[in-house]
């Protein structure tokens, strides 16, 4: 087990097997590429350096199949919300009723669903809608009206809290209907011979290892047609090699339990979605230059309005996701689920590497940023830290990631 | 007059890249009123943060005398515990807080931290009689017009007890009777003792309240003139600002020759624009102009004469508040009243502030660049970030941009590479029309030429282009047409072969009353 521990942060492979084997050149390539890109490579040896720590400390049980499996569905509902909180910084704004919002759209879930036996497939649907109107509404104060978003959402977490505990009455609704709880609790169905593994899961595993192999490859072979310089060879197959064997490490936990979560795979799906849109389209890169510099933006013809707007709603949206698994993965609506989502989010968000002025962070850094977070509380759940400790921990963790990530950039000279 | 009580010897401030000061040398006598005077970009400005320590001793060379004693301010309050004191053109005033809180901001009348608002009222109120404020001191410096809260500045630089005070282009934002109070009070606390420095453009108001007046021109003293004496007159002052040989470099231009019959590319009509808060000012007055396929045209002007204001409130409304007005191109009537529409009529605005307004520095050059135009190298909303990086290369290469790669960070590039990326930007959105907003300003001798002749391809390729500047030499230089500008009206209209520094900059220092 504890071998694995060390193959699973990723990108820095360890120095002492492969970096000496290829000489000091290629370790001094790798050094510069990591100071570079500091931000999200510290963050991934901070992860690595934390998932060890605890997989000591629990004498292996925190990279248990079973502990991993429950890892990622404790923190689906942060992650989900951490994906739409990043593109609300990335803007230069901050949503403080996200937390609100995912009670809220509980809430009514429960009311369609337990109390009015609409179908679930159809009440998933309702509650999306309710969320991407809720967010709307907060978008429209905040892009079209210009009131700033810290005051509208402020406004929104306490009205949203509100209409939660109207709508439950002060008390918790329950049971969700059995489709719905398979999706926010289940696995993929097993298939095909007897292994000891999960078959399907050990399949898309493999298909996802190709997928990104094959993706590096044909990028590299477009930039050299292109005659631009690309990375070293013996350094580019490093780096596929350790991200490869970080899918593989979680592809086989996830196999040796129930297989890969289904919130698991609308995670992905998201991750992979809304990386695509921020790095390829055009709203994307529009959402970077708002954050980045609103006046020059403006001045190039983006319709700052409408982005601001389009991305509240996308996080009422996101909102309302979390709020449905949140829901049915304890089977029930209560006027207090959510508490203090928004600042986890926030949090997840900054330790990923958005800058609170707009302009930085990545899709892939918010949930690196919720992991951190997520492994912290699992760890410390499982050595036994009561929650008052935990708070204090997370919260220096929170500072120590920003600390560093000032002083580096000044020490940057920018 | 008591022989000098300010000498400045022989300063030279480097910035990376630039000379701002190369060698100035400025003898200011007790009790005097004492002028600056030159062209924007010329060093004034530097020189004031030189001598009040807001560049410390250390990042200059050469010596500061201040009534006899060497000077080596570390930072403001350095240079205002030695009783100098500077204005700045933007007020440095805090909006919400009163009059009162204001003057003693920073200086508060306190006894172990608990402030004692009896004597701040009374301290207040003298030094508001003292400047000719007739406001009570409570009142919000926010509810006050800009010509009062400039004498809070003056009332706040009494209560430090100012010996030397340094005004920075005082009448810039203000109306005519406001910009009167003002000199009249300069020429009161002359008499009081107080010696001011005043930056101005404006002639006739050095002539009114100047004792003498030092010329400043590419960091360089160039002399010191007495203003009372009958040879200093505005004409002497004005070839002294401009110089008189062209120093810089230009590319061969062919002068273009209006095609007959044509429609000119852009044709602004009556264009009104009112400052954004004081909504009686007219910032732009009544401008029309023209400009034609494979022309430049100059638009020559000292600061505040409204040459930005035009081009951004064309370009999109970005300024002001719309007043009247049409804009034409190819004769037919546009509309431009947001940047989308702007850009999609064929209208580029290359901004004068690349730092605020052109540029995301913590974004690469080639996000940079395809900006205003995604759309260009995208497929159903998807970005083909191959092709984007071609454009990009395209550029470096064509540009000649020092960079390593496209993915270079604009922050980090020197400012004549940032200048060549925001250049860069706008000719990838293919516009008929360029305007140029001081695409020279700030980056040294060697990029201008290149900038030069990229806008000389530009309008050789049928291009019309707007080219705003401060330096003459540069419009003189490149420009078939120019204008001139002064307090939001145009003043005048010259062919290249007519123009003259000289002419022009009578034109550019025209004030209201003398056009009238």
């Amino acid at each position: 087990m504890s071998t694995e521990v060390t193959a699973k942060s990723p990108a820095p492979a360890p120095p002492g097997k492969s970096g000496a084997a290829a000489g000091g050149g290629l370790l001094q390539l790798m050094l510069d590429g990591m100071r570079r890109n500091m931000r999200q490579y510290g963050m991934l040896i901070a992860l690595g350096l934390i998932v060890a720590l605890f997989a000591v400390w629990t004498d292996g049980d925190l990279l248990l199949p079973r502990n991993v499996s429950n890892l990622v569905l404790q923190n689906s509902y942060i992650l989900i919300l951490a994906i739409g909180m990043m593109l609300v910084i990335i803007s230069g704004h901050i949503d403080l009723s996200v937390g609100s919002l995912t009670a809220f759209i509980g809430s009514i879930a429960a009311v369609f669903m337990v109390n009015n036996d609409i179908p679930w497939p159809l009440a998933v649907v309702l509650c999306l809608a309710v969320g991407a109107v809720a967010g709307a509404a907060q978008g429209f104060f905040i892009a079209y009206l210009g009131i700033p978003s810290f005051i509208v959402t402020l406004a929104g977490m306490l009205v949203f809290r509100g209409l939660t505990e109207i709508f439950l009455e002060g008390q918790t609704l329950g049971p969700f209907p059995e489709g719905l709880q398979k999706v926010a609790n289940g696995f993929l169905p097993e298939v095909g011979p007897q292994t000891n593994y999960h078959n399907l899961t050990l399949l898309m595993g493999f298909a996802v290892i190709a997928f990104v192999v094959i993706q590096e490859f044909r990028d590299r072979r477009r930039q050299q047609e292109f005659a631009l310089d690309v990375p070293p060879m013996n350094l580019f197959v490093l780096k596929l090699v350790a991200i490869s064997a970080a899918l593989l490490v979680v592809t086989m936990l996830l196999a040796s339990y129930k297989g890969a979560p289904i919130v698991l795979l609308i995670l992905g799906a998201l991750v992979v979605g809304f990386g695509y849109v921020m790095r390829n389209a055009i709203i994307g890169r529009h959402i970077y230059a708002i954050g980045g510099n609103l006046p020059a933006a403006k001045l190039s013809g983006v319709k700052d309005k409408k982005v601001v707007f389009l991305i509240f709603l996308n996080m009422g949206m996101l909102a309302a996701l979390a709020g449905l698994v949140f829901a049915a993965r304890f089977n029930a609506a209560s006027p207090k689920a959510g508490l203090n989502f928004e600042l986890e989010a926030i949090a997840a968000s900054f330790i990923g590497g958005a800058s609170m002025s707009g302009g930085v962070g990545t899709v892939l850094g918010a949930i690196i940023g919720g992991v951190v977070l997520g492994v912290l509380n699992n760890g410390m759940n499982l050595v036994g830290i009561g929650t008052d400790w935990q708070q204090v921990i997370k919260g220096m963790v929170l500072l120590a990631a920003v600390g560093f990530d000032v002083w580096n950039k000044r020490k940057g000279g920018s | 007059m008591a022989g000098p009580v300010l000498e400045m010897r022989s300063i030279v401030k480097t910035f990376p890249g630039v000379k701002a000061l190369s060698d100035v040398t400025l003898t200011v006598q007790q009790g005097e009123v004492h002028a600056i005077c030159g062209e924007n970009g010329a060093g004034k400005s530097t020189l004031m943060k030189v001598l009040s320590g807001v560049h410390p001793h250390g990042s200059y060379e050469g010596d500061i005398l201040f009534e006899g004693e060497t000077c080596e301010f570390k930072d403001i309050r350095a240079s205002e515990q030695h009783g100098i004191v500077i204005i700045h053109q933007e007020l440095a005033l805090v909006p919400y807080l009163s009059i009162a809180e204001n003057i003693f901001l920073g200086n508060e009348h306190a006894t172990r931290g608990f402030i004692s608002w009896t004597e701040t009222l009374r301290h207040a109120t003298e030094l508001l009689r003292r400047v000719g404020l007739d406001e009570h001191p409570d009142t919000r410096v926010a509810d006050i017009g800009v010509g009062k809260q400039q004498l809070v500045e003056i009332a706040k630089a009494l209560s430090k007890k100012v010996k030397l005070l340094i005004l920075d282009e005082p009448t810039a934002a203000l109306n005519d009777e406001d910009s009167g109070k003002l000199l009249d009070l300069i020429l009161d606390l002359k008499k009081q003792g107080i010696t001011s420095i005043i930056i101005s453009h404006k002639l006739n108001e050095i002539r009114k309240v100047a004792d003498s007046v030092t010329i400043i021109r590419d960091g360089q003293t160039i002399e010191t003139l007495d203003v009372k004496s009958a040879e200093t007159t505005e004409d002497r002052i004005i070839s002294g600002m401009v110089g008189r040989d062209l120093e810089h470099r230009f590319p061969e231009r062919t002068p273009h020759e209006p095609e007959e019959g044509a429609a000119p590319a852009l044709e602004i009509r009556n264009w009104t624009v009112h400052h954004p808060i004081d909504q009686q000012r007219k910032v732009v007055d009544d401008v029309s102009l023209q400009v034609r396929r494979g022309e430049i045209v100059g638009i020559a002007g000292l600061m505040g004469a409204g040459r930005t204001e035009l081009a951004m409130s064309v370009f999109g409304r970005t300024y002001g508040r719309y007043a009247g007005g049409t804009v034409l191109k190819d004769g037919r009537e546009i509309r431009t009243k947001t940047v989308p529409e702007a850009v999609k009529n064929g209208i580029a605005y290359v901004t004068e502030d690349r730092k605020h307004y052109g540029l995301n520095l913590i974004d690469t050059i080639n996000r940079n660049i395809s900006l205003s135009a995604l759309g260009k190298v995208a497929k159903g909303g998807v970005v083909d970030e191959h092709g984007e990086r071609q454009v990009a290369e395209g550029f470096r290469k064509s540009m000649n941009i020092k960079a390593p790669t496209v993915f270079e960070p604009v922050g980090k590039l020197s400012g004549g590479n940032q200048q060549k990326v925001v250049l860069s930007k706008w000719i990838f959105a293919g516009p008929d029309v360029l305007i140029l907003d001081e695409p020279t300003r700030g980056i040294d001798v060697g990029a201008k030429y290149e900038i030069y002749t990229v806008i000389d391809k530009l309008a050789a390729e049928g291009k019309a282009v707007v080219f705003i500047s401060s330096e003459l030499p540069e419009l003189l230089g490149m420009c078939d047409r120019i204008y001139t500008m002064a307090a939001g009206r145009l003043t005048g209209e010259f062919p290249r072969a007519e123009a003259t520094q000289e002419s022009l900059m009578r034109q550019m220092t025209k004030d209201k009353e003398v056009s009238r």
